[in-house]
């Protein structure tokens, strides 16, 4: 075991090495992978029993919603649903501890995600922002390390999100909230929790989205091998990153 | 990272595996012990539920009490989910409004009766203004009042080896607590909803109030509640009927 971490943590010390992710990050991306497939599907399963969204303590039908979802009312869903809905949260959270704990642990936050401090140059912000805009692609350091608008973004998944849709999601248990009131109190109430918790799996969603419309621009394949495999081949980088409208 | 799996790496990897298989099995076996595991584990989602319900059971204080609100917070609206019973004894209990209802207990206790609710009534009551909440997603604020449970449980007399408290209703549906939900002071058996009787489709004419759990625990239109060591063999044996159409026994969520 602790051979391993040993090697964990030399693929990160060295960014120039053609291994691009640990072990621990290509373990524990998968099986995030397959937990947040159930929740998003079961998460679809729940919200087709009460499509509207309130704010505060109650609501319900007879009441003014925040918003009415355009999809018709879908009972019968809800109970395997709710089943397929925790069992993925366990998978999800604990998936997800043992990523957050491993990755302070073998500096993968410190040295792959946090910005560094070149990055928060205002020269450097400003070339990634318009490089972004003008869709040339990656450079060849990025094919190893993401860069920092990639870093802020992974960061407030892992660190904002996450932790808000568990949060929320716990401030609509009865249970929880009758030990830890404060939980459902601090969003407003038990609707508003829920619709807290709507919003930012729509953003998770979206997130999801931009992710994989990424891996496919920056080549499908070989970012498919990395997280896979955990490495990437250098040497390929120029062939991926071409794409029809790049003229370099 | 083949290349670098020996046949050293194999074995721990395997004994391990081993060691957490037997590890898992003991572990089964102690939290069944302290009533941790619940009765609908068994299937694929049964592991999910077995986490939520061993994790809060242990994690959270058995008497941890729900949120209560004001007056002014009462829903005006309160939602109705189901038709009241299609039962010709119901029809006629209610015919004479409840007067020769009554409340029959019995299973692992030492004083088997039953009650009427003149009866119930006259015993020490409890008011409450608490959020329900609905699985669907729904929720309500309501004052009930009632008698709690624990004093009926303490009138009959538990016998020890007791773990779980089952309800039946006159709609054929059954369902079931475990001791920490049937001990706690605010679960209910609520014959009063906002000041006035509790209404035919609100459950008539007692219903359970269960604060700490989703909506559905509340069981509607009582008839008759047992006191029992096993759920076994009840219906499928999965704790209520609600696992046996897709929805999980334990609703604290």
């Amino acid at each position: 075991m602790a051979e391993s971490v040993h090697l964990l943590a030399c693929a990160i010390e060295e960014p120039n090495d053609s291994r691009r992710h640990s072990l621990m990050v290509r373990i524990t991306h998968w099986v995030h992978t397959l937990a947040f497939f159930g929740l998003l599907v079961s998460g679809i399963a729940i919200l087709l029993a009460h499509p509207r969204l309130y704010w505060g303590e109650t609501g319900s039908l007879g009441t003014t919603s925040l918003l009415d979802l355009p999809i018709s009312f879908k009972l019968g869903h809800s109970g395997w649903g709710r089943y397929l809905h925790f069992l993925s949260a366990w998978l999800c959270v604990l998936t997800g501890l043992l990523y957050v704990l491993s990755g302070i642990f073998i500096g993968h936050f410190r040295k792959d995600l946090l910005p560094a401090k070149s990055d928060l140059a205002w020269s450097t912000i400003l070339r990634t922002v318009s490089r972004s805009f003008q869709r040339r692609g990656f450079n060849k350091q990025e094919f190893f390390a993401y860069n920092w608008i990639q870093r802020l973004a992974y960061l407030s998944v892992i660190f904002v999100l996450f932790p808000l849709v568990i949060v929320t999601g716990l401030a609509m248990s009865p249970a929880i909230t009758s030990v830890i009131p404060a939980i459902v109190t601090i969003f407003g109430g038990q609707q508003s929790a829920r619709t807290v918790h709507f919003v930012v799996s729509i953003l998770l969603v979206l997130f999801l989205f931009v992710h994989v419309v990424m891996i496919c621009f920056s080549g499908f394949i070989t970012r498919m091998r990395a997280m896979i495999s955990g490495k990437v081949i250098a040497d390929k980088s120029t062939t991926v990153r071409t794409r029809p409208w790049e003229r370099t | 990272m083949s290349s670098n799996l020996s046949r050293r790496e194999l074995i721990t990897t395997g004994l391990a595996g081993a060691a957490g298989a037997v590890g898992l099995g003991a572990a089964y076996r102690l939290a069944d012990q302290y009533g941790l595991i619940p009765p609908d584990h068994g299937s694929l989602y049964g592991i999910g539920e077995t986490l939520t319900y061993a994790s809060q059971r242990v994690l959270m204080s058995h008497h941890s009490l729900s949120r209560e609100f004001n007056r002014s917070e009462i829903s005006k609206a309160f939602p109705i989910n189901g038709p009241p019973p299609e039962d010709e004894t119901y029809e006629r209990l209610l015919g004479d409004n409840f007067f020769n209802w009554r409340l029959v207990v019995g299973g692992l206790v030492s004083r088997p009766g039953s009650f009427s609710l003149s009866q119930l009534k006259a015993w020490p009551s409890r008011s409450q203004i608490t959020l329900h909440a609905c699985e669907e997603g729904w929720s309500c604020i309501a004052e009930w009042t009632g008698v709690p449970l624990s004093y009926l449980l303490n009138a009959v007399g538990i016998h020890p080896p007791a773990k779980y408290v089952v309800f039946f209703p006159f709609d054929g549906s059954w369902d079931s607590l475990d001791m920490a939900d049937a001990w706690h002071p605010q679960t209910l058996l609520a014959y009063g909803m906002n000041g006035e009787d509790v209404s035919v489709p609100h459950g008539a004419p007692i219903r359970l109030r269960v604060a700490r759990q989703l909506g559905y625990k509340s069981v509607k239109y009582l008839s008759h509640i047992v006191v029992t060591d096993t759920l076994k063999n009840i219906g499928r044996g999965l704790g209520s009927i609600s696992p046996e159409i897709g929805y999980s026994w334990y609703a604290g969520i």
